[in-house]
């Protein structure tokens, strides 16, 4: 799925990485916990995450994560759209819970981890 | 064979991971396999992350050959009393404001060592704590 129909489907608004939107992701994993995230030996995964800190950007930086969507209602501070912008990521503000969020991408089609 | 050094200050999470984005940068130009290249930012970002959310300061230094990549990771700080039982996965002496920024679940040391091709810790209480991750490399 490219990362504009998960913008849409998600009602997200893009931050960062607008010229990426083309690129196909196929997997998502939700957590708040940046630990979880650096087990994943999985390439080509999105993050759904609460954690609007710099570290959830640096995870995703360290495991080759492309898109990260920042749910329930956070907001981006321009330290982690900068980082965001520096690793080529794309990130995405959405005002839904992370398990709405998860929910609708995993309806479209987004596959889990495992 | 390549040198890096990168001092990392103990409470900062704002620079945590710096030394592993530019070790990234670096292993991007000269290694082929990017499963090695993520697996050791991983492994040292998880350690810079520890010196962050534990020790006072501490020192990257990254030697890179034609067959390895060496990451030392030294730091100032109260060391660990029990290595065995920080390695277990749960085990925590995180703070509050450690697991605010979505680490401190007792995953680090574990996450770190399952990313090593060889992974060594030693630790005096009340001086430091010293890593030594090594990543092998497959030469063409």
């Amino acid at each position: 799925m490219k990362i504009n129909e998960i913008v849409n489907i998600i009602g997200g608004k893009v931050i960062c990485g607008e010229a990426m939107l083309d690129t196909e992701v196929n997997k998502g994993f939700a957590s708040d916990l940046m630990s979880d995230v650096l087990t994943l030996d999985t390439d080509d995964v999105m993050l759904i995450t609460g954690l609007a800190n710099l570290q959830a950007i640096r995870t995703a930086e360290m495991s080759d994560i492309s898109c990260v969507v920042i749910a329930r209602k956070k907001k981006v501070s321009n330290e982690m759209k900068k980082l965001a912008e520096d690793c080529n990521i794309v990130l995405i503000e959405c005002c839904g819970s992370v398990f709405k969020t998860a929910g609708k991408l995993y309806q479209a089609g987004i596959k889990p981890v495992f | 064979m390549m040198h890096f050094e990168f001092d990392i200050e103990g409470g900062d999470f704002s620079k945590a991971g710096f030394a592993s984005s530019q070790l990234k940068r670096i292993l991007k130009q000269l290694v082929t396999d990017h499963k090695v290249v993520k697996k050791t930012v991983v492994a040292l970002y998880e350690a810079e992350v520890n010196v962050v959310a534990h020790a006072y300061s501490g020192k990257v230094i990254i030697d890179i050959d034609t067959d390895k990549i060496q990451i030392k990771v030294n730091d100032k700080g109260p060391g660990i009393e029990d290595i065995e039982q920080a390695m277990e996965e749960g085990y925590s002496t995180a703070s509050e404001q450690v697991r605010e920024m979505g680490f401190g679940a007792g995953m680090g040391l574990a996450n770190i060592k399952n990313n090593s091709d060889e992974f060594n810790i030693t630790s005096e209480v009340g001086v430091g704590t010293q890593l030594e991750i090594i990543a092998y490399l497959e030469i063409i």
